[in-house]
């Protein structure tokens, strides 16, 4: 109870919020020519190019601070920025992973040899990273992971499989959840996590195609794959509590409240058309609109705990099943919505993007932590475990 | 200051608005030894300006009070007097004594003025009416009253000339926006009274050897209650966040239309969770989930606040939908 009540509206900070109006005004002209069906893949369009240029605008590792190529900034104004990414659906898949959440990973627990290395390439888009945590025999029940480093004389010696792992073949690195000690059912002791260069011998990526026909994740297989002393991040036998620590910053951002809105803003620009507006349509605009503000406020308040060093891990997961509650709300009203009309007039590009989010949505409430995962966090907070 | 603030509401509440006065006041019994207590607290006049003897606080700080008038299912209006005091303080008007509430009007075939729902009208001394564009003040003991759906709603009239006679509040106000901002503050309340309490009901309810909420299907169905009256606060409290003395027409639609989908989905599931128990006149759980509907009823459903927010958005220029969505919750400090 008292995580909920203590989260009120938050106002984003003059200087953070004054970051909008350039980013805007750079995505406006870099996505003008985009269609709306390549827009809605957003966080899940891969073009390094675009990574870079963000990187060179200082875009990327904004929170970082300026010893490791970042800006400095609060969490907020990496709010700002992301949530023009994605309501413009900019291609930000290159770099996500790397900016959310490996970079905030290996600046809290990495060394500072690990940080002066690896952080300055994520700022400049150069970087790409991929989290290695679900395998073929652990899911939901991540801590039964059976991929197993051993230490030996040149460092720690890697045997294994990820599965389900977003962009991997797009990218250099990977930080995955490891066991270091101890057997499966030691659970969450004797896990550890290590950064994996994915170009080494011993390494097999596998992209697995989706229903939609994109290739989003992959398999990957470790085969005696010789990593350097320094491949460990944090503690050995601490990557239980890192993990949860990430986990908070891939639950709580905007990117769960905005996966349907390139189809949503299309949709509204067909109803505002005459032929397009209906007192139905109206209203369910209305309807949508209504769930997803809260869910914003919400989001914000949640950054603002992280910008006080707080880990808001129940409020996180909250936002993060009512969002995507919205997410798929959107494309399943919409489609109900166009087919309820006479057809005829429904532009193709509308149907196009429909149908792209139509078949990705599924994968709103599974990424990141399954529906039941999340409610029984949840469960946990209100002290039923 | 805000925690002082609606520290003292909870005090003042809890001592004197306990479940059996709620039952008793909702039987018929007088309000009157309530109503003084809450009268003697002054709460009525937070929002009345200092220089006119009131607490001069902004919309926005009467949030906690409004709140707690539906965490403690408050059977008399306290959240209707404080805001219509303010409103005709504002306007200029000498505040009555008395409770207050609102009314929308019109003028029958037969001349009377009629107000077809008066939320919490039988617990009324006066009226605001508003009425083909004006507002006047009318005493409900005027008033030809009959209890209208929930049990302290009024259906209400007046003979013409008691309309014609009334004190009337200069300037136009929406008087439907300010009660939506009022029922969303209290469904708020209400969303986490059923809430907090269906979670204490699993907690103690023993069945196969343990209690309810060790079952992962009980733990779920509360997770889910948790968001709807987590995003629904969130929501209410955005509606009274206001520079102005007036609450936003779209925030209030967002608040309102929010708490009252929420009201639906957390009144279903505490009742699910309590079984049979909870469906009974005795337990005291009814006090709340029959609010829970009162009020999403009450200055307009789900519905009616999203075809006023949807001709916004339509009606907006702007290709992003964000930029409404930051406009309604970007926090006004």
């Amino acid at each position: 109870m008292s995580q909920l009540d203590s989260l009120n509206p938050s106002a984003i900070p003059a200087p953070d919020e004054a970051l909008r109006q350039e980013v805007r005004a750079f995505l406006t002209e870099a996505m003008r020519s985009v269609p709306a069906h390549v827009r809605a893949r957003s966080w899940s369009g891969y073009d390094p190019a675009f990574s870079c240029e963000l990187g060179r605008r200082g875009w990327l590792g904004i929170t970082f601070p300026p010893a490791y190529g970042g800006a400095g900034r609060s969490a907020f104004a990496r709010y700002v920025l992301v949530e023009e990414f994605l309501n413009f659906g900019a291609p930000v898949g290159s770099h996500w992973i790397a900016d959310r959440q490996s970079g905030p990973l290996l600046l809290k627990y990495g060394t500072e040899a690990q940080k002066q290395r690896y952080l300055p390439a994520i700022c400049r888009g150069e970087a790409f990273y991929c989290i290695g945590m679900s395998e073929p025999g652990a899911g939901s029940d991540l801590a039964s992971v059976r991929t197993r480093a051993v230490p030996n004389e040149a460092g720690w010696l890697l045997n294994g499989q990820k599965i389900w792992t977003t962009n991997a073949h797009n990218c250099h690195y990977m930080i995955a959840l490891v066991r270091t000690s101890g057997e499966a059912g030691d659970r969450h002791k004797g896990l550890s996590q290590v950064i994996v260069d994915l170009s080494l011998p011993g390494v097999t990526v596998r992209p697995i195609v989706d229903q939609s026909g994109d290739s989003h994740f992959c398999e990957v297989f470790f085969e005696n794959v010789q990593l350097g002393p320094d491949a460990l991040v944090g503690e050995e036998g601490g990557g239980w509590e890192q993990v949860t620590a990430e986990l908070a910053f891939e639950r709580s951002g905007p990117e769960r409240l905005y996966s349907s809105i390139a189809l949503f803003d299309e949709w509204l620009a067909y109803v505002r058309t005459p032929q397009g507006r209906t007192p139905q349509a109206q209203r369910l605009a209305g309807k949508i609109l209504s769930q997803l503000a809260p869910l914003r406020a919400m989001s914000v308040a949640i950054t603002e705990k992280l910008t006080r060093g707080e880990s808001p891990v129940v409020e996180a997961a909250l936002v993060k099943d009512l969002g995507t509650g919205v997410e798929q709300l959107i494309p399943a009203a919409i489609a109900d919505d166009l087919f309820s009309r006479d057809a005829a007039d429904v532009p193709a590009e509308l149907l196009n993007t429909l149908n792209y989010i139509t078949q990705v949505a599924p994968s709103y409430s599974l990424r990141g932590g399954t529906r039941d995962i999340l409610r029984g966090m949840i469960a946990r907070g209100l002290g039923l475990r | 200051m805000d925690d002082l603030f609606s520290d003292a509401v909870k005090a003042l509440l809890t001592d004197h608005c306990t479940p059996a006065v709620v039952r008793a006041i909702e039987a018929g019994q007088s309000r009157a030894a309530l109503w003084k207590a809450l009268e003697d607290s002054g709460f009525a006049d937070a929002l009345v300006p200092e220089s006119a003897g009131g607490a001069g606080l902004a919309l926005a700080d009467v949030y906690p009070v409004l709140e707690l008038c539906g965490s403690f299912a408050v059977p008399v209006p306290l959240g209707e007097t404080l805001l219509a005091r303010g409103l005709m303080a504002h306007a200029g008007v000498p505040v009555p004594v008395g409770s207050v509430v609102f009314g929308t009007g019109h003028l029958g075939p037969d001349g009377r003025l009629q107000c077809t729902q008066v939320r919490c009208g039988t617990q009324a001394d006066w009226v605001l009416v508003s009425c083909g564009g004006t507002c006047r003040l009318l005493s409900a003991a005027d008033a030809h009253v009959e209890v209208a759906g929930f049990c302290l709603d009024a259906q209400m009239s007046w003979p013409q000339s008691a309309w014609d006679a009334a004190l009337a509040v200069p300037g136009a106000h929406d008087l439907v926006t300010l009660q939506a901002a009022l029922y969303a503050a209290q469904l708020a309340g209400a969303l986490m009274a059923v809430f907090s309490r269906t979670l204490q009901y699993a907690n103690d309810r023993q069945q196969f050897g343990k209690p309810i909420g060790k079952f992962q299907a009980i733990q779920h169905q509360l997770s889910v209650m948790s968001e709807h009256a987590f995003a629904a606060r969130m929501a209410a409290q955005l509606g009274l966040r206001t520079e102005g003395a007036v609450p936003d027409r779209l925030r209030v639609a967002m608040a309102k239309a929010r708490t009252s989908e929420a009201a639906l989905e957390v009144a279903g599931l505490s009742h699910s969770i309590h079984g049979a128990i909870g469906f009974t006149r005795e337990f005291d759980l009814q006090l709340y989930t029959r609010r829970l509907h009162a009020w999403r009823q009450a200055a307009g459903s789900e519905s009616y606040w999203h075809d006023v927010m949807g001709q916004a958005l339509l009606d907006s220029p702007e290709p992003l939908s964000l930029d409404l969505i930051r406009t309604l919750t970007d926090a006004v400090v």
